[in-house]
């Protein structure tokens, strides 16, 4: 057993979960995968270098590795999970499969809340805007065009259904 | 942008760009990564590490760990019940060192306690006393005869000599270098992770892990658990990437024995920095080459020197060398051949597998070379390269007959008919700029420079190696069920398994069922081998079952089943009128075959070099446009553009996203990527200080897929994984040379190479 444990309330994807026992060193992160079940969120380097572990917290996108979770008490955090009711995909998602975006996809969840938040804040990116939303969501698998041609197709997607 | 066909259909067949079935769950945050995986009543793994290169272990005293609430295991090298080593080939690298370190990283002890955090403070608390030994770090140093030898085996792991022709050619003209490489990292995203679940009463693991090749890790757990192979059941946990970090055991053995020894399910998962430490890395690799040439560029003959550091442990560093010494010659022609390769031992990080494996040292080396020689003759690098250029039925320096298809003059011709970037423009934003948004760089000092790569690739295994991959096929009622063991890294074999099954069988429902150790193994994936193997495999088990099928059609139909053949989703009498489709008849019949594909035998090298030992090649050509702020140091690649020789395209968008991913690897290894060594030790072991391409760093690359369909291979395709990483990097270098004047013999070129 862990000492200094809390008990704390999380608000995730319009829920509240409470966390118990938990120790207070533990990332967002951490409670995320580890205790409230919800391992979209990836950790490929705990350091805020990959943004694998992308949420939006209070409408900022985050790195959920860097945020100790029991700070977290006061926000709304949105998670990959939350982005759509269960089994619906947003344009964004399905521009990654159609586009051929998704190789491992460990880098996937993080990127799709990484864009997600962009086209949220600006509906027609440039591609140099789009370039550095994303650059600090590092992806080993497919060198990035693919990703590119899917945040793209999401614009013009989103753009015909407005 | 490619140019590659989409064929017209809206079936997912081969050649069509069918999508992942893996990715909706991917795209949504579903899809179960091994890292995601839990159990009931899981402990976490961990292990300690040596912090020294090479040192004798005098104690280990862990009384104070047990004393922490939540261990409930520690376990050392008295722990291992069989064989107390493991290694691809040799088996030389101990599962926990116990009498001496030969690395930095090298493991020492496991724990298994209640939580990550509990795991790290036993770790803090286990005490390790050392006799710190003074490491052997240099590949040179280690080859002299009065070296003290690292390791019971020596520090020699091989050596091979390639001698064939005249000897004492001397050209009219001679070029010469020596080209070094540093240590680059696979760096997949998705960190090793593994879930064990003991057997009720020990005798037994059932494991979920992120791996290349299933039954070669099952094979060596079982042996170091001394137990039987059908005790250890692996299961594929999902890959975050592998690009050859996973093929060579990590944590495997550890999280199975501490499953063992607690009775308990055991989850391991390493750190961004454990990862660095506890997987191989490409080989860091200095080449001396000479080529002799006649005035008009024609290569006559190569002299070489090849060192390969393979750090500690032998791993594949053996098979590297014989590929980096059997590819110096580059996709060119060439009869006379003075090649010494060494595969060395040092207290160095072990190095082993890596996309591109050995060839991507001897492309850098070779096509530096050719920029020179290339000057020396007063051709551009495009007409010395084209002079030399290899075609089918050409003989290698190990004296093997080319029978691939070779068009490695169009892979050039075309790469140079791809328009060059427009010059950067006097209003660009910031980021396109060389050196970002920090407004460093100044236009005046910004220049542009053009180079080439172009390079062959062995695909598939060599060196007398029996290769090969397994698939089972069983076609009910319309739907096929696919069973192999292949393991998908993100590549999409996913994909292609179902195409293959939906082209030969008519059929549009394919399941694949869990990939495990349930079944023959499909070998590694590794070596651009899968799509060929365990492709053949798939459409081989799948041709067997449609033989069954027209079989059974044929007898109700009173048809002869030759006559039959698949048109879409019908079965048809070629010859009559008869149609029925595959789902009718296939309804209430199970069809199954299970198929193993081999490719064809390989010898091994004899002691000149002489030999035909590989299977298959393949070629590209790269060319790279740089912009190189001269003054700073600092380099944005702008363009790539490539032609490839692919064989057949099987799904363009999957194969486009493999060039774009291997050139991205490849910019890395050239500008940026280097796991910086100090005397042995790792200073950059984190994605803070080793620098990955980002999205900004990505070049536009327009890619040309060569089809010319590869008659040896079972779909005409052949893999194409690895060539993309491998001669951009030296198109790269071509491009800063070109731009700066410089020499630039290393790779990353760092800024202070450029620059000062
Ligand atoms: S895991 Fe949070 S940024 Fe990498
Ligand atoms: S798809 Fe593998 S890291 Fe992006």
């Amino acid at each position: 057993m862990m000492p200094n444990t809390e008990i704390y309330n999380l608000r995730v994807n319009g829920k509240n979960h409470e966390v118990r026992d938990a120790w207070v060193g533990e990332s967002l992160l951490y409670v995320l995968r580890e205790r409230l079940g919800l391992p979209g969120s990836k950790g490929a380097c705990e350091q805020g270098e990959c943004g694998s572990c992308t949420v939006i917290m209070d409408g900022q996108a985050v790195c959920s590795c860097l945020v100790m979770a029991a700070t977290a008490i006061d926000a709304e955090i949105k998670t990959i999970e939350g982005l759509t009711p269960d089994g619906e995909l947003t344009e964004v998602q399905d521009a990654f499969i159609t586009e051929g975006g998704v190789q491992c996809g460990f880098c996937t969840p993080g990127l799709v809340v990484a864009i997600e938040h962009l086209l949220d804040n600006n509906q027609s990116p440039t591609e140099i805007e789009i370039k550095e939303a994303i650059s600090g969501n590092i992806c080993r698998c497919t060198g990035y065009g693919r990703i590119f041609e899917a945040v793209q197709t999401a614009v013009a997607t989103r753009r015909a259904a407005r | 942008m490619s140019n590659a066909t989409k064929i017209s259909t809206n079936r997912d067949i081969l050649g069509a760009s069918a999508l992942r079935p893996d990715g909706a769950a991917k795209v949504s945050g579903k899809f179960e990564f091994s890292s995601d995986l839990h159990a009931e009543h899981m402990l976490w793994g961990a292990t300690l590490r040596s912090p020294h290169p090479f040192a004798r272990i005098i104690s280990i005293d862990f009384s104070a760990a047990y004393k922490i609430s939540g261990v409930e295991a520690i376990i050392t090298a008295q722990d291992v019940p069989g064989k107390k080593t493991y290694g691809l080939i040799a088996s030389d690298q101990p599962v926990f060192a116990s009498e001496i370190v030969r690395y930095v990283g090298e493991p020492i002890v496991a724990v298994a306690a209640d939580h990550p955090e509990t795991c790290r403070r036993a770790l803090a608390a286990i005490k390790v006393v050392y006799e710190v030994l003074t490491p052997i770090t240099d590949a040179e140093v280690a080859l002299l005869p009065q070296t003290l030898q690292i390791h019971p085996d020596g520090n020699l792991i091989r050596h091979q000599r390639i001698v064939t022709g005249d000897q004492d050619l001397q050209g009219d003209v001679i070029v010469e270098g020596t080209y070094e490489m540093g240590m680059q990292d696979q760096a997949f995203l998705g960190l090793e992770a593994a879930l064990a679940i003991p057997d009720s009463g020990g005798a037994g693991v059932e494991m979920y892990v992120a791996t290349q090749w299933l039954h070669e890790d099952q094979k060596q757990i079982a042996a170091c658990l001394n137990l039987p192979l059908d005790k250890i059941r692996l299961t594929l946990g999902g890959v975050g990437g592998a690009f050859g970090a996973r093929e060579d055991i990590s944590l495997q053995v550890h999280c199975a024995l501490l499953a063992l020894h607690t009775s308990r399910p055991i989850k391991m998962q390493y750190s961004r920095e454990e990862s660095f430490y506890g997987h191989v890395h490409r080989h860091p690799a200095k080449i001396w080459i000479r080529h002799h040439a006649t005035r008009s560029g024609v290569i006559q003959r190569i002299e070489s020197r090849m060192v390969f550091d393979g750090g500690a442990y032998a791993s594949t560093s053996s098979a590297v060398l014989i590929n980096g010494i059997t590819h110096i010659q580059g996709p060119y022609k060439c009869s006379n051949a003075t090649v010494d390769g060494f595969a060395v031992r040092t207290n160095n990080p072990p190095c082993g597998a890596m996309r591109g494996f050995g060839v991507v040292q001897a492309c850098y080396a070779h096509e530096s070379q050719m920029d020179k020689l290339a000057v020396a003759c007063g051709l551009s690098p495009v007409e010395v390269r084209l002079v030399n250029a290899m075609v089918t039925g050409d003989k290698l320096i190990t004296g093997q007959v080319v029978e691939s298809v070779a068009p490695v003059a169009r892979c050039i011709t075309e790469t140079d008919s791809i328009a060059m970037p427009a010059p950067l423009a006097h209003d660009a934003n910031a980021l396109e700029i060389v050196g970002g948004s920090g407004l460093t760089s100044l236009p005046h000092n910004i220049v542009r420079g053009v180079g080439w790569g172009v390079s062959i690739k062995n695909l598939m295994y060599s060196d007398s190696f029996d290769d090969f991959a397994t698939a089972r096929c069983r076609l009910q009622d319309g739907v096929v069920h696919l069973k192999y063991a292949t393991v998908e890294v993100g590549q999409g074999f996913v994909i292609l398994a179902p195409q293959i099954a939906r082209s030969v069988l008519g059929v549009d429902e394919v399941v694949i069922d869990p990939v495990d150790t349930r079944i023959g193994s499909a070998g590694s994936t590794s070596a651009s081998r899968q799509t060929w193997m365990s492709g053949g495999a798939v459409d081989g088990a799948c041709r067997l079952v449609r033989q069954r099928l027209f079989e059974h059609v044929g007898k109700l139909h009173d048809i002869d089943p030759l006559r039959l053949v698949i048109e879409d989703t019908d079965v048809v009498d070629m010859l009559g009128d008869f149609r029925i489709s595959v789902i009718e008849a296939s309804t209430g019949v199970l069809f199954e075959e299970t198929f193993e594909h081999h490719h064809r035998p390989t010898e091994e090298l004899d002691a000149n070099g002489q030999g035909n030992c590989h299977v298959a090649f393949a070629f590209v050509a790269h060319r790279a446009v740089v912009d190189v702020d001269v003054e700073l140091g600092l380099v944005k690649v702008i363009q790539i553009a490539t032609a490839q020789d692919v064989g057949r395209v099987l799904n363009p968008i999957a194969a486009l996203g493999q060039i774009e991913g291997g050139i991205a690897q490849g910019l890395g290894l050239a500008v940026m990527e280097e796991i910086v060594l100090d005397n042995g030790k790792m200073r950059n072991p984190s994605f803070t200080d080793y620098l990955l391409p980002t999205a900004l760093d990505a070049p536009e690359v327009v890619a040309i897929m060569i089809e010319e369909p590869e008659p040896q291979a079972p779909l005409g395709a052949k893999g194409i994984g690895e060539p993309p990483c491998i001669s951009v990097t030296p198109a790269i270098a071509a491009a800063i040379r070109n731009a700066t004047g410089r020499d630039l013999p290393r790779v990353p070129i760092r800024p202070q190479d450029i620059c000062l």
